[in-house]
């Protein structure tokens, strides 16, 4: 085995898992950030999105890109509204206490794995990728007639995998956009910074939160459609997302969403390269362990700043 | 004198009321029919793993996300020894006590550097470490599929702890020992700085109480009482698994305390009792577990936060403990 061009499929593998992460995270992150809570239910969020997008292609029938696409703008907004309704049924009457949230998330998380669970059923299931051309990974030598490139024998990516990382960065680039130069970005970011005197600013403090909640739970949703053509759609697929988007939010800094970005990808593409060559329990263990070891020396995170 | 009588309520009536409770306990060894006879020893086990994170939780504010590491401290360090070393029940049990209590000292003193959030997580994720380490190494410990102890290691003196009754007496002796103790302490000037620290951490530091040891200590009283209660189960149920380990029995123990009533020393055998019957009899209608967890969760964050006992405390009797 070459030890470049599996570097670059393991770089590759990387980036593509980094970017479904930098979606989720950033889900978790904007939710904690504006609201002050802790989502424990955003992992179901993600399977929930996941699930909707194959009862949607199952639903349309017809060529796969046809269903894929109907997906990635349903399930979102499905999971959006859903996330959105249950925070005004519950979180609103909690009065985002922070331990009662987490007490109530941890509520929703059961009840929607078991409903999935009861109607979805315990199998995993796959969605068709709307296109999916096999490319070869090309690698170049050094001969006496200069460079020369070549394939190497079992080395490829898929079309799908690029458009994954290209879709998400184009949704990161979204929600920058929308944070930092329209007016629904501002009266976010007034609430985040202060929700009374946002509130006493005109600002319905309640309805951004329901609406942050749902946007939230659709950046989950969405980077799960991205990610079920290559992983298949699971009852229990929530769990991993969950965990690992705490990580990168902690690292990135509880609340900064560039933080979650530059984590994300941090992280996302370590876990990838780490399980190419090593065991991914191992990776695990390591990831989860020093997260801890960061929030008990560094509790504003590595990229967080220090609370004035 | 008079004052700390009146903060404690008058003693009688309390310690009455919690020997009472012992009493038909006990008594339900010989007069109970077989099925609930096995599930009261299970819910006894249980509570008394509820008893442990209820001291941190409950009394003292402390919201650890990561009980499970505790309890299945004990239980690993119980079973392991007990299937590799042979030593006997009685110090395999003492060394996962040790264990958990060890686990317990490392984890407080680092998780107590955090506050609020931050400190569920970190202890979500040693949690979560732990467990993975168990599958990490599961050449030894089994991984997910954890291992049986057979009967013939399970024996204490001449007693076979697989047999239903020397099971249900051990499990109500640990029960008894755990109820009393934590019924002294939250009794205790100890306790009752305990419960300072819960209201307002930073007034009961002005008042001269050293905030920082006393959460250490029960951190460590916390984590070895949850262990006890995790090496008595493997010991006891004469099975250790991963599953024990995951991130549900975490939840589970806080479960049980909010439903019982957090900072109330009897709420946790409430709570555990209550949830078991409700899974129990719900499963006999639909397989869906997670429905009636995730519902009972709701429902106490919106309607009870103070759970059966507290709400009872609140309305009846305001010296209940």
């Amino acid at each position: 085995m070459e030890f470049g061009p599996h570097l670059v499929l393991a770089i590759l593998e990387g980036l593509v898992q980094a970017s479904v992460l930098t979606l989720t995270a950033l889900g978790l992150s904007l939710v904690f950030g504006v609201m002050r809570v802790v989502n424990v239910a955003h992992g179901e969020f993600f399977m929930l999105g996941a699930v909707i997008a194959w009862w949607v292609t199952q639903a349309l029938g017809g060529p796969p890109a046809l269903g894929f696409v109907a997906a990635l703008l349903l399930a979102p907004l499905a999971v959006g509204l859903l996330a959105a309704a249950a925070d005004w049924l519950v979180l609103r009457r909690v009065e985002y206490d922070p331990e009662r949230t987490i007490v109530a998330t941890i509520g929703l998380l059961y009840i929607i794995q078991q409903g999935v669970l009861m109607t979805y059923g315990p199998d995993a299931h796959p969605v068709a990728p709307p296109f999916n051309h096999r490319l070869a990974i090309p690698w170049f030598e050094m001969t006496e007639a200069g460079v020369e490139f070549y394939f190497p024998w079992g080395l490829s990516t898929t079309s799908y995998k690029l458009f994954v990382i290209a879709a998400a960065a184009l949704a990161g680039l979204v929600l920058w956009r929308v944070m930092a130069r329209s007016t629904l970005g501002l009266v976010l970011r007034a609430t985040q910074a202060d929700a009374q005197t946002a509130q006493a600013f005109g600002v319905p403090v309640e309805r951004v939160y329901a609406l942050v909640f749902g946007i939230g739970a659709a950046l989950a949703a969405l980077g799960a459609v991205l990610v079920v053509p290559i992983r298949q759609a699971h009852y229990l697929m929530g769990g991993d997302p969950l965990l690992m988007s705490f990580i990168v939010v902690i690292i990135g800094g509880l609340g900064s969403l560039r933080g979650t970005v530059l984590a994300a990808l941090m992280i996302g593409m370590a876990d990838g390269v780490i399980s190419v060559f090593f065991s991914p329990t191992l990776a695990r263990i390591l990831a989860t362990g020093l997260v801890a070891m960061v929030l008990v020396w560094r509790p504003q995170g590595l990229f967080g700043r220090a609370p004035a | 004198m008079s004052a700390r009588l009146q903060l404690t309520g008058r003693a009688g009536p309390v310690w009455g009321l919690h020997l009472a409770v012992l009493g038909v306990l006990l008594a339900g060894a010989w007069l109970l029919p077989a099925y609930h006879h096995g599930v009261l020893a299970r819910v006894m086990v249980m509570a008394v793993f509820a008893m442990g994170y209820n001291l941190m939780f409950g009394y003292t504010g402390l919201l650890s996300l990561g009980h499970a590491m505790f309890f299945a401290a004990g239980m690993y360090g119980t079973g392991l020894v007990l299937k590799f070393w042979g030593l006997g029940v009685a110090p395999a049990f003492g060394l996962g006590v040790l264990a958990a209590g060890l686990l317990a000292l490392a984890v407080g003193l680092l998780a107590l550097r955090t506050v609020g959030v931050g400190f569920m997580i970190v202890t979500l994720m040693f949690s979560q470490t732990l467990y993975l380490v168990i599958l990490y190494f599961g050449a030894i410990t089994r991984g997910d599929e954890g291992f049986a102890l057979a009967r013939e290691l399970r024996r204490l003196g001449g007693l076979d702890l697989s047999q239903p009754l020397a099971r249900y007496l051990l499990a109500w002796g640990l029960f008894a020992l755990v109820l009393l103790g934590t019924l002294a302490l939250v009794r205790a000037p100890a306790g009752r700085v305990l419960v300072a620290i819960r209201e307002n951490e930073e007034r009961a530091r002005m008042l001269g109480h050293d905030t920082w040891a006393h959460k250490l200590a029960v951190v460590v009283a916390s984590g070895t009482i949850s262990g006890a209660a995790g090496a008595a189960y493997g010991v006891l149920f004469g099975y250790v698994g991963a599953s024990f380990a995951e991130v549900p029995y975490s939840i589970f123990p806080l479960l049980w305390v909010l439903l019982g009533g957090a900072g109330t020393v009897l709420g946790p055998f409430v709570g555990a009792l209550f949830m078991f019957y409700l899974v129990d009899l719900s499963s006999a209608m639909t397989d869906a577990w997670m429905l009636v967890v995730g519902v009972a969760l709701l429902l106490l964050t919106l309607f009870a936060p103070r759970g059966l006992l507290g709400s009872l405390r609140a309305r009846l009797w305001r010296d209940l403990p």
